[in-house]
């Protein structure tokens, strides 16, 4: 094990320039190529506000709808769009695993690093709306980058497991989308945890980005963090990653054979 | 001398149901819910390699031959560490670089100067190493003008080009370069294996797949033939070459009966029976290299006795040119008497000057004493002369090079300038 992350430490200039050519080549014609990574979460969160919102009357922890719903939707947005990219990685770069050898492990860590430039960029308006509803973020906002981590860790660990099986069973990359739509509803982002009782709260647990979006917005926000929740989801995520790189590593060895 | 690569009884097995079709998740539960303690029918098996054993030492250029599907490839993955073997061991030492497609890792919507970095890297060029070597990278492609255009407006000799001019630069412990040099035009297979000519002086350890035999030939000093998974030959370039291309040249290479051949002519008292082509110290030879001698057997039967026969052939192109036109009239030779019977009469060639092509040979026996055609054949025999390094350079050499070639040398001495050139066989090409 330890000889494979040495391995995977000295060849971690190719783990740059394979997350540089994602991101470049997501940027380069798109004359939106910055906007876009800011018209997803901000597109649905105009949408939300006014359907959830406005129309139904979501409450939102006493905090503007708007923001409430656009800090869930940022990390949302990076967790669902890099699963996808993630879980596909190794069929996508088919070509370079069957002609050239640098360890696997680089391709599904490329494609959750180059996420992450789209949700910094994403992460300045979030800023902006909190300096135009003036909230001040108290000492919290400095676990905020947990929660950030966090989130690259359940994708790199749930993205692994899925890369590695879509490696032999292609239609697991179809589950993406379905998991993922579903994944909306089931996470507090349009909704406050409050909103449903406390007897439910408890089946949150098992959604990992649960704790993560709510952990996130309550340190950001400066309002009261549930910390069961976000301990579960820890444990959740940390499972995904023994459990991903495992799977990963036993396949690893067959990929360029059935790729 | 150190061992560079080290390789123990590898094996390598592939399943050949797995791959013919994706296997979907979804069949796979299916099947099982429908019975789960049926087993799995049997998948083809398929050794891509069996026992292959060798080792190569620090600075070795060694080729690897073989027919297509052999296992050339497989080795070479193993050895790049791509796929993994089924049994044994694989061990190579120092910075391993393979050149199994050249252009690895290029993306369409990069520029040429961004895929360098990124293809570089891929190649396991640390990014700074590419960017002292970027000028000579982008001088060498000859792409200098486009290289701030996507490559998606390349045309597929640029890309190439590209793609070699980064992996021209590599500068490995060992390198393992699979056929690459057989795709794109006369030009850039001239830059290729100058190219490999250069890597071969830096003490590099080579290992080469290739179809191009004059190039196996010239550039490497150890040969190994791999045929259907297994290491046929391992040994000197030039006598595995032989080896392999004898295995498929058919056995009647090696001689042809002449008996039922349409269109022949004369009254029979003497006839050709058979022709068979040896080596020159007598062993049948099915295959023969430009430059080789030989020695061609004239079987005859005679009818009755024969006096004074002159036994000829001529030798000609595949379209049909003369090449030479020989007999033993010709050399002087005044037999008296041939007696009944069969016999045979050997033609013997030093070196026989011919670029490779499938040549044909008219056979004649006629009478000095009048005029009087004992047996005349056309086209009665084919020759089939194989490549081989005739200048010794890696050049291809073939029949639009002309018939004949002669053992020449260039003198460069000549050259104005005074001082003496040091000119290399990496000169460009």
């Amino acid at each position: 094990m330890g000889e494979w992350l040495a391995e995977v430490w000295r060849t971690r200039e190719i783990l740059y320039f394979l997350a540089w050519r994602d991101v470049k080549v997501r940027y380069k014609q798109a004359v939106l190529g910055i906007a876009w990574a800011v018209i997803q979460p901000l597109g649905t969160m105009i949408v939300f506000t006014f359907f959830f919102g406005k129309i139904a009357g979501i409450p939102s922890n006493g905090v503007p709808y708007r923001l409430f719903s656009y800090s869930g939707l940022l990390l949302w947005t990076y967790f669902s769009i890099t699963l996808g990219q993630v879980g596909n990685s190794l069929i996508a770069n088919s070509g370079l695993i069957t002609k050239i050898y640098f360890p696997r492990l680089l391709l599904p860590a490329a494609a959750a690093f180059g996420g992450l430039l789209d949700l910094v960029i994403g992460s300045v308006f979030l800023v902006g709306l909190m300096i135009y509803y003036h909230v001040t973020p108290g000492w919290t906002v400095l676990l905020t980058p947990i929660f950030v981590l966090q989130t690259v860790l359940l994708v790199m660990g749930s993205g692994m497991l899925l890369a590695a099986l879509n490696v032999t069973y292609r239609d697991v990359k179809y589950a993406i989308p379905f998991v993922v739509q579903i994944g909306l509803f089931v996470t507090p982002i349009i909704y406050p945890l409050s909103f449903f009782p406390v007897r439910a709260q408890g089946w949150f647990a098992l959604n990992p980005m649960a704790g993560i979006v709510e952990g996130f917005r309550s340190s950001l926000l400066g309002t009261p963090i549930n910390w069961n929740l976000v301990g579960c989801s820890w444990l959740i995520t940390l499972a995904f990653v023994v459990l991903g790189t495992l799977h990963f590593r036993t396949t690893e060895r067959v990929f360029a054979d059935i790729v | 001398m150190t061992e560079t690569i080290t390789v123990e009884n590898l094996c390598k097995r592939y399943e050949l149901g797995a791959l013919q079709h994706e296997t979907q998740l979804r069949e796979h539960l299916v099947n099982f819910l429908r019975a789960p303690f049926r087993r799995r029918h049997p998948k083809e098996i398929l050794w891509a390699l069996r026992d292959v054993s060798f080792k190569v030492n620090e600075g070795e250029v060694v080729g690897i031959i073989g027919r297509n599907g052999a296992g050339k490839s497989t080795l070479l993955k193993i050895l790049s560490k791509i796929t993994f073997p089924t049994s044994g061991r694989v061990r190579a030492r120092g910075r391993v670089a393979s050149l199994l497609e050249v252009g690895t890792g290029f993306h369409e919507e990069l520029t040429g100067r961004e895929n360098i970095f990124l293809n570089g890297s891929i190649l396991g060029m640390k990014k700074r190493e590419v960017v002292a070597k970027l000028d000579a990278i982008v001088e060498f492609s000859g792409v200098e003008r486009f290289i701030d255009t996507p490559i998606k407006r390349y045309s597929s000799g640029m890309r190439l080009r590209l793609g070699f001019a980064v992996a021209a630069h590599l500068e490995p412990d060992v390198l393992i370069v699979d056929e690459v040099l057989a795709v794109g035009d006369a030009a850039f297979q001239k830059k290729c294996l100058s190219a490999m000519h250069d890597l071969r002086g830096g003490g590099r350890t080579v290992l080469f797949v290739s179809h191009n035999m004059a190039a196996v030939e010239n550039l490497c000093s150890r040969g190994i033939w791999i045929a259907n998974g297994q290491l046929c030959m391992d040994g000197a370039t030039h006598d595995v070459i032989e080896a392999y291309m004898g295995s498929f040249a058919s056995a009647e290479n090696a001689g042809a009966a002449l008996t039922g051949v349409d269109g022949r002519r004369g009254h029979g008292e003497l006839r050709y029976t058979r022709v068979e082509f040896l080596s020159r110290s007598g062993e049948p030879q099915s295959v023969t290299r430009a430059g080789k001698g030989i020695v061609i057997r004239f079987h005859y039967h005679a009818r009755e006795a024969a006096e004074r026969p002159n036994f000829g052939f001529q030798l000609l192109t595949e379209l049909g040119t003369l090449v030479t036109d020989s007999s033993t009239w010709l050399h002087g030779l005044d037999i008296p008497l041939v007696p009944p019977g069969d016999g045979h009469i050997d033609l013997e060639i030093d070196s026989l000057n011919l670029l490779p092509g499938r040549y044909y040979l008219n056979l004649w026996l006629e009478s000095l004493l009048q005029q009087h055609v004992y047996d005349y054949l056309e086209n009665a025999v084919h020759l089939d002369i194989e490549e081989a390094p005739v200048y010794n350079s890696s050049r291809h050499i073939d029949n639009r090079y002309g018939i004949v070639y002669f053992p020449q040398r260039w003198n460069l001495q000549g050259i104005g300038g005074g001082a003496s050139l040091e000119v290399s066989p990496a000169a460009n090409g």
